[in-house]
């Protein structure tokens, strides 16, 4: 008897303990990295506005995010709303993942596409449809040395790639032993901006072939590895230098292409004396002021979610302008909306002022699921060419054969869609 | 007769049962999937997935980075068996001969690492490899060494896991090899040392060839074991400095979870699977022919 009365009581305090059921809308939210840390404090206000709805954050590292997304697709496990990379929403979107946002868009009040940054919100359309919101911007522009600068004769830095050129040239003419920018060869980023501000696309034919042996992509290629070959920059990658910040305030280096992550590490990591020294500025085109890589997170929807409705609404409430501000000052990351720059906050910063500058000459790179892996081929190849290994129209078509072996399986299934 | 046979199968049957739904059925499933060219199409709508038959296999033949991934492979294995064995076999030696009453303290602080958390273990190895705050490099500069990149300069990020994967385990094949010399009768010894035989002698004539078979069988999982090289690259130099450490698991790895291409990872395992018995068999090869077996 005692037996069955302990036994009873055990069950009881097991049924008790089956988690917080209060009957409200459970939305589970995967963000990552610094901005998964931080958006926890946000969302009491949204679970004020919302009442019936819990936001379940679940915090990701970026080094396994992208793989944690495709193994929860796998296993059909994905959450309701999640904050992805935007060169990971065509992937998404070829697994049909991801839910498209039209008609909520046309209907939603809060979120206005027109107040989006161009490149960045056309980095989420696929075949004219929208599968995320921009969470936060991003993209890559000089960061530079403008006391060497004005050394050289150059109060600001050339708006094209002449000039830019001369610049480079005279600052390194000024002290031969430093070098004039610093492209780490491990990093593909600084090549593609290049290639991008360039009218021919990175792909031809739908992104069924690579176009790297354009004209476009020979300019960029060529200005890029004239850079070494001129001594302007060393081959070094960024693992082989003992420690950015320490060059960069020594002048081992004038300029530096980077991204908004840089400008709290700048001013925490050069010596005060220093700062005064930098600047950023948008990057240099070829015949002006130049376009530079869109990039940043989206938010989107899951399909498979069951929760859209109340994911949706959170993602109107982290889009609506107030919040993109205060996310601004948690993160240091850079709204995706036009409007929310014309804060003092943002407005008043000088090293952030390039910024909104370069964001509307932003470009994303092509739109295809392969993306990460062609990108990975620049890097590699390009490592090469930049090391003397491979000629100039060698890199060119290496680039081309291999990109046109990733693409052969997009190939293959863009010619059975057409010929159904 | 039929009754013990029908015994023996219903003995081993379950472990049979569970050994082939948990091993051989998918290890075949996925010697079919490297067949085919599966991947995040196909994870998609699985209809879209092609026979390829060997394609992958060419594919793999023509791809530069799996090269790399398998010269790095066999500098690791080249240059750490060796080393690990001699390591073990040496620290074996020591502990065999040692008359202290700490001995049993030594044998365990010499095992304690193969005990340990490899990725946590990884990452404290980080910190001792650090160009300008880690111990190794604070105590190159003691002797007068120029301090050493370890992990971002390629020409020393292989040494420095080799050096880190050794210290891991050479005390997994010490135990064993120690075990193995106590066996060793010290008639022997006695003998050749009559005999007029000095240290090396002894060691060559007496140690090695008693120890052969161990000896066989410790280079065999060692070999094995380093072919398999994967989460000391993964943790700690991600593949680089500028490839200098991607593994051929490492190489499988990306293409098959970050890239998603199951179908080339597959082949890219099986590749690997043929390498590994190709070499065992000829070092067994040699074995049997030496008398070591």
């Amino acid at each position: 008897m005692m037996k069955l009365g302990l036994f009873a009581l055990l069950l009881a305090v097991l049924a008790g303990c089956g988690g917080g059921d209060d009957g409200r809308e459970v939305v589970r939210f995967w963000a990552m990295g610094r901005e998964g840390e931080v958006v926890a404090e946000l969302l009491p206000e949204f679970e004020r506005l919302h009442p019936d709805i819990r936001v379940e954050v679940q915090q990701i590292p970026w080094s396994s995010a992208h793989e944690k997304l495709l193994t929860a697709f796998a296993g059909d496990v994905t959450p309701d709303v999640a904050q992805l990379g935007s060169s990971w929403v065509p992937e998404l979107v070829a697994l049909g993942a991801l839910e498209p946002l039209d008609t909520r868009l046309r209907a939603s009040q809060a979120v206005d596409p027109s107040d989006y940054f161009t490149g960045g919100f056309g980095a989420n359309v696929i075949d004219g449809r929208t599968f995320g919101i921009p969470w936060y911007a991003d993209t890559r522009l000089l960061f530079y040395r403008s006391d060497l600068l004005r050394g050289a004769g150059y109060e600001t830095v050339p708006a094209d790639w002449a000039g830019w050129l001369e610049a480079m040239r005279a600052v390194k003419a000024r002290s031969p032993r430093n070098y004039a920018i610093f492209l780490p060869v491990n990093e593909y980023e600084p090549l593609l901006a290049l290639a991008l501000q360039q009218p021919e696309p990175l792909l031809r034919d739908g992104g069924r072939y690579g176009n790297f042996r354009s004209a476009g992509f020979r300019r960029a290629s060529d200005f890029y590895l004239n850079l070494f070959r001129e001594g302007l920059a060393p081959p070094l990658s960024n693992t082989q230098i003992s420690n950015l910040y320490d060059e960069f305030a020594r002048g081992n280096f004038a300029f530096y292409i980077s991204g908004p992550w840089n400008i709290g590490e700048f001013r925490r990591r050069l010596p005060a004396d220093r700062q005064d020294d930098w600047m950023t500025a948008p990057l240099p085109g070829p015949n002006g002021p130049g376009a530079s890589i869109a990039g940043g997170s989206s938010l989107a929807v899951f399909a498979r979610s069951e929760q859209k409705d109340g994911a949706w609404r959170l993602v109107e409430f982290l889009s609506r302008p107030d919040i993109q501000l205060r996310f601004f000052q948690l993160t240091g990351d850079l709204p995706a909306r036009r409007s929310v720059w014309q804060a003092p906050l943002l407005a008043n910063d000088r090293h952030v002022r390039a910024f909104r500058d370069q964001l509307e000459r932003a470009k994303p790179p092509p739109a295809v699921p392969e993306w990460e892996r062609i990108g990975q081929q620049l890097r590699l190849v390009s490592e090469r060419a930049v090391a003397g290994r491979l000629s100039p129209a060698q890199w060119r078509a290496t680039l081309d054969a291999d990109t046109d072996r990733i693409l052969e399986r997009r190939r293959w299934m863009l010619d059975r869609e057409a010929s159904r | 007769m039929m009754r013990r046979s029908r015994a023996g199968w219903s003995f081993a049957g379950p472990a049979l049962f569970m050994l082939g739904l948990f091993f051989f059925v998918p290890v075949t499933l996925a010697f079919a999937l490297s067949l085919t060219d599966f991947d995040l199409y196909s994870l998609a709508d699985f209809n879209d997935t092609r026979f390829v038959g060997l394609g992958n296999y060419a594919e793999l033949v023509r791809t530069p980075l799996f090269w790399k991934a398998l010269f790095n492979t066999f500098y690791f294995v080249l240059v750490g068996v060796p080393l690990s064995i001699g390591l073990s076999l040496g620290a074996a030696m020591l502990l065999n001969g040692a008359i202290s009453k700490l001995v049993g303290i030594f044998r365990t602080a010499l095992f304690a690492p193969v005990v340990t958390t490899l990725v946590a273990v990884a990452v404290i190895w980080r910190y001792l490899l650090h160009t300008r705050y880690g111990m190794i490099n604070y105590v190159l500069d003691a002797i007068g060494i120029d301090p050493v990149d370890w992990l971002g300069d390629p020409d020393w990020a292989m040494p420095a896991i080799i050096f880190f994967a050794v210290w891991k385990n050479f005390g997994y094949n010490m135990v064993i090899l120690l075990a193995g010399l106590q066996t060793i009768p010290t008639e022997l010894y006695e003998a050749a040392r009559i005999d007029g035989a000095n240290g090396w002698q002894r060691f060559r004539h007496v140690t090695l060839p008693s120890l052969g078979p161990m000896l066989l069988l410790v280079s065999i999982l060692t070999m094995a074991g380093y072919f398999q090289l994967f989460a000391e690259p993964y943790v700690m130099t991600q593949g680089g400095p500028v490839e200098s450490t991607v593994s051929v698991l490492y190489f499988m790895y990306e293409q098959g979870f970050k890239w998603w291409n199951l179908g080339f990872a597959s082949a890219v395992a099986f590749a690997l699977f043929l390498i590994m018995i190709l070499l065992t068999s000829i070092q067994y090869r040699i074995a049997k022919a030496r008398g070591m077996v």
